[in-house]
């Protein structure tokens, strides 16, 4: 069915907007009721329990299965079946080879699914995949992303940017410039992690596929597993009441969806379970690529850009394209007549990178707002009134006005809070007992997206009361919250009237929770589907009436530059002794449009600004170069920040009405609070010590005297 | 994982008997580390003896002013007993600036000392490893090497011990009282961890079947101004990169008459630096002393690109970690 398109009008009154409502499932999550994706009590037609899935994986970077001995897995007590590429169902699409799994002998890279183990316990599984005898044969890989290593252009960048900007003479302007910065900067590979693993339970029942999935996304996981399996969509039903988190890397369907579903097709009528375990999380559900960026500035004396070049170089995969962004905000924060920005990919036999909060800004904003601060250095400006200098009055991208612009008012109420005018200008002046003492600031952005295609369902209820439908799911972020709170002002009525249904793919489309894009379009349908209803039913309607509306686009894109913006600010001290870091305050000043919920606002703002620390001092993921294989693949060895290491951390937002993006007058949030934070942190180090530290994380081992 | 046979012992001397008799039986403690191992395939028991429940969990006062420590004390009681944070405080902060407090909890005394490196190629039976499965090779060689040793190391393994309290212990010559089939031995600290030589899968010097039933903590004016101070890549909850264990003694001059000195993170087993300790007796404390002693026992150092770090950090370490005790003010 297509729903009628509707173009909503803004919201006129806002009473529940701007709450902090409590979430609407914070209890079930809290007492342990809320049920993940492998703890459905999902059984047979007949009652049959679950069998569980465990995963096989290669060896080597790049070779081929020559044989696959599941003879003593199956002798073991439990073991059902072993499946390998000769006795895999045929997918009917193979395009993707990243999801394509189990079709042929090829290895594309180390921890890629070779064969897949059904046992009656989960016990069972385990030992089975260690009893599976996978020989394979290794040919010559290349898994390490090193400087000369070859490149190419892709067509183009994540998101669907263009892949080169030039405008103007760039390289000429830096080569009159009098003040220069030139200086490459890297990010190293960063995996996402949420506490729950990626994880689903299949029931194929011969005519449709149950997926009790962690998704960020029902309907896309429907679109990619049905064509995959030769399946119309519609004989998928996705189902993600709750997610343990995402990041992004359950933004797309990854290899282990494709193989429990597959596996259930073996079975018919035998619900299958998969957790992916931890380690490999590391290989078969995305990354963020690592990055190297080249940033060149010219500049006047009095710190105004002439010039710069952003030129970034990451990692793909052979077996999958992925190309980060990472020199796409580059194309809009600072005003300068002459830019040029370009990406290139080093195609290695490695796991395919995929989004991670953040995609292109988080690596890019790194490299950018560090060379900021070594131009701040270079000029003798003032970090804060550098940025100010050079704020561009259309954007430089596209040459459009801006929707809602506010960097320069986050600098300024950051510096006032945090007290930025106190900081000697010096680096390296400032001790307290055993630590080198330092602050720094960075600019952060994110564009505002907007998915088409989002449709919302309104129903009437006894009572008053209304079902508001869509297929979108809430992974941890508080969108259920925050889709009442919208349902309920759309329709003029209290959020306790309002009943979400969410998160099956058999309700109306709703795109991914991904981008910083859910609230945006998710709400902006919901609003479009109530105003909808009002016109067709009425302010009292009968029970049972309903109305289903699809969103037009409400922001006005092409006539309109819409980003969030906003400012970091950090204390960082730095160990005189061990070169240890700690970061003691941070602050957090943005510009997002309407806040919805402040309390879970404030939580996904605090959230990217921990996960933003956490790669600026702990991330990193070492891939071995001799096997291609990251052998820092558990939270032992791959560290992500303590509770220590948060100290005083804060978020505030401007009183801000985007009216321009969407009706509610907000827009997205999940990702900025990551953006920029690595590269304040960075700064501060810088100013604590002297030291100027161009690569992530930011360990002691830099710091050492 | 694979199935086992799980008894629990009802007294040390029959947990022994069982172990001892079994080459493919293991005792089991807090089974912080043990457990970790049974799911990721390391180790591969038939049969666990669990000792975590046999009454060796008291905290002794000795008649010559030492403390015996049963090996069932968990490592959060310990941390927090009276008598070990006044007369051995570096014990104390040792075991504070390990794990995590519900890892503490469930921790021993005894499995503390016994628990394996963190080395990520040991712990990957995807990957070579001498320490798992001697005579497949060294992945840590050429491979990952952050948490590498600088020395004693050899050829065969590059690893180093995880553990804070065996520093701790080793730097206040701590006794540990162990029953075999036999009866019982005590084995001086310094003589419990090995180098890893061409046998890098015998981290200790115990025998199978050997347990682990006290350790012996002697008084000294050293340990009772004693404190640990760790280096790390968090703030809480990681492995030392390097980790420094002292005490000191001063005479009525203020020199140096007693000085011990030992450090984490740095080798196969925890690091008594004797030759820095010789260079400081009878000599002022002062971070210049103590850089120029820490560089003499750090001569025979071998480092790489990933290590090179580990020379300047234990030396600074070990500079702050004895001036500040001298200063009195250990932090």
């Amino acid at each position: 069915m297509t729903a009628n398109e509707v173009t909503p009008d803004p919201l006129r009154s806002t009473s529940s907007i701007g709450t902090s409502l409590l979430r609407r499932d914070g209890v079930e999550k809290v007492t342990g009721d809320a049920t993940y994706a492998v703890e459905h009590p999902v059984t047979g037609p007949a009652g049959e329990p679950p069998l569980h899935a465990w995963l096989v994986t290669s060896t080597v970077a790049r070779g081929r299965v020559v044989a696959v001995d599941p003879s003593e897995a199956l002798a073991h007590p439990g073991v059902v079946s072993v499946i390998d590429h000769t006795s895999a169902p045929r997918l009917a699409d193979t395009s993707d080879r990243e999801l394509a799994i189990l079709q042929d002998d090829a290895i594309d890279f180390r921890g890629q699914i070779v064969a897949v183990v059904l046992a009656e316990t989960s016990e069972a599984a385990r030992e089975g995949a260690t009893l599976v005898a996978v020989e394979q044969e290794a040919t010559e890989h290349r898994s390490a992303f090193d400087e000369d290593v070859e490149t190419y252009a892709p067509e183009s960048v994540n998101g669907g940017s263009e892949t080169d900007t030039l405008d103007g003479e760039p390289d000429e302007a830096l080569a009159r410039a009098l003040v220069t910065v030139d200086a490459t900067y890297s990010t190293p590979h960063e995996h996402n992690n949420p506490m729950e693993p990626h994880a689903a339970t299949a029931l194929w029942d011969g005519e449709r596929l149950t997926l009790h999935d962690s998704t960020q996304g029902p309907r896309p996981v429907r679109g990619t597993i049905g064509p995959l399996l030769g399946l119309e969509e519609e004989q998928v039903r996705v189902l993600a009441p709750y997610v343990g988190g995402g990041f992004g890397s359950k933004g797309l369907p990854h290899a282990p969806e494709a193989a429990v579903a597959m596996a259930a097709m073996t079975v018919p009528g035998r619900p299958v379970r998969l957790a992916v375990t931890r380690q490999q999380m590391f290989a078969l559900t995305g990354y963020r690529t690592p990055t190297r960026s080249r940033v060149r500035f010219g500049a006047h004396p009095d710190g105004r850009l002439e010039a710069l070049r952003h030129d970034t170089v990451s990692q793909s995969a052979r077996v999958k394209e992925f190309a980060e962004q990472a020199a796409v905000p580059a194309r809009v924060m600072y005003a300068a007549p002459h830019r040029a920005t370009t990406h290139r990919l080093a195609e290695l036999d490695v796991p395919v990178p995929s989004w991670m909060r953040a995609p292109g800004e988080m690596p890019g904003m790194f490299a950018h707002e560090v060379a900021m601060d070594e131009l701040a250095l270079h000029t003798g400006v003032d970090p804060v009134d550098l940025r100010v200098r050079n704020e561009p009055e259309v954007d430089p991208d596209t040459g459009n006005p801006w929707g809602n612009r506010r960097l320069v008012e986050c600098l300024r109420r950051g510096a006032e809070r945090f007290g930025w005018a106190d900081r000697p200008v010096e680096p390296r002046a400032t001790v307290d007992g055993e630590w080198w003492v330092g602050t720094g600031v960075a600019a952060s952005t994110y564009p505002m997206l907007w998915m088409p295609g989002n449709v919302a369902r309104v129903r009437s209820l006894e009572g008053g009361r209304y079902g508001v439908a869509i297929a979108a799911t809430d992974i941890g972020t508080g969108a259920r919250t925050v889709l009442t709170q919208i349902a309920a002002d759309a329709l003029g009525c209290p959020a306790e009237a309002i009943e979400m249904d969410m998160a099956d793919s058999d309700l109306p489309f709703g795109s991914v929770a991904g981008g910083s894009s859910g609230t945006t379009s998710w709400g902006t349908a919901i609003v479009a589907a109530a105003q909808q209803f009002r016109a067709d039913h009425g302010d009292s309607p009968d029970p049972g009436v309903e109305t289903t509306a699809a969103s037009g686009q409400y922001a006005d894109m092409d006539g309109h530059a819409l980003h969030s913006f906003g400012a970091v600010f950090c204390e960082a001290r730095v160990h005189r002794y061990t070169g240890e870091v700690r970061v003691p305050r941070m602050l957090g000043v943005y510009s997002v449009g309407r806040v919805v919920n402040p309390r879970t606002a404030r939580s996904q703002l605090l959230g990217g600004l921990v996960m933003g620390l956490s790669a600026a001092l702990h991330e990193e993921g070492w891939r071995d170069p001799r096997t291609g294989h990251t052998v820092t693949q558990d939270l032992a060895t791959y560290h992500v920040a303590a509770h220590a290491d948060v100290q005083q951390l804060d978020a505030e937002w401007l009183d801000d009405v985007d009216e321009i993006s969407t009706p509610m007058g907000s827009r997205g949030i999940g990702e900025i609070g990551i953006v920029g934070t690595a590269a304040a942190v960075a700064n501060a180090t810088w100013h604590a010590t002297g030291v100027r530290v161009r690569g992530l994380p930011l360990t002691a081992d830099h710091f050492l005297d | 994982m694979k199935e086992l046979t799980y008894h629990r012992a009802d007294d040390a001397a029959s947990a022994v008997a069982l172990v001892s008799g079994d080459p493919d039986a293991r005792f089991l403690g807090g089974g912080t580390n043990l457990v970790d191992h049974l799911k990721l395939g390391v180790t591969r028991p038939g049969t666990l003896v669990d000792v975590s429940r046999l009454p060796l969990d008291e905290v002794t006062e000795l008649p010559d002013g030492g403390l015996r420590i049963g090996t069932n004390v968990r490592n959060s009681d310990l941390a927090a007993h009276r008598a070990v944070r006044r007369g051995w405080p570096v014990v104390a902060r040792a075991l504070l600036a390990g794990a995590s407090g519900q890892i503490r909890n469930q921790a021993t005394t005894g499995g503390n000392l016994l628990q394996r490196t963190r080395c990520v190629y040991f712990q990957d039976v995807t990957t070579p490893c001498n320490k798992r499965e001697p005579g497949s090779g060294c992945s840590a060689v050429g491979g990952y090497g952050r948490y590498n040793a600088i020395l004693g190391a050899s050829e065969s393994c590059v690893t180093t011990h995880p553990s804070d309290l065996a520093v701790a212990l080793a730097a206040v010559d701590a006794t540990v009282v162990v029953l075999g089939p036999d009866g019982e031995r005590r084995v001086p600290m310094g003589d419990f961890h090995r180098l890893p030589g061409d046998r890098p899968e015998q981290d200790t010097t115990l025998a199978h079947g050997e347990l682990v039933t006290a350790v012996e903590l002697p008084a000294s004016a050293a340990a009772r101004r004693s404190t640990y101070r760790k280096a790390r890549d968090r703030a809480s909850y990681a492995f030392a990169l390097v980790s420094v264990a002292a005490g000191v003694e001063l005479d009525d001059d203020g020199r140096v008459s007693d000085v011990r000195i030992a450090w984490g993170g740095v080798a196969h087993k925890p690091w008594r630096a004797e030759v820095a300790e010789a260079e400081l007796r009878g000599r002022f404390v002062s971070e210049e002393s103590v850089r120029a002693a820490a560089e003499a026992e750090l001569a025979a150092a071998v480092t790489d690109e990933q290590t090179a770090y580990k020379v300047p950090m234990v030396r600074n370490l070990t500079a702050l970690t004895l001036t500040s005790l001298v200063e009195g003010a250990a932090r």
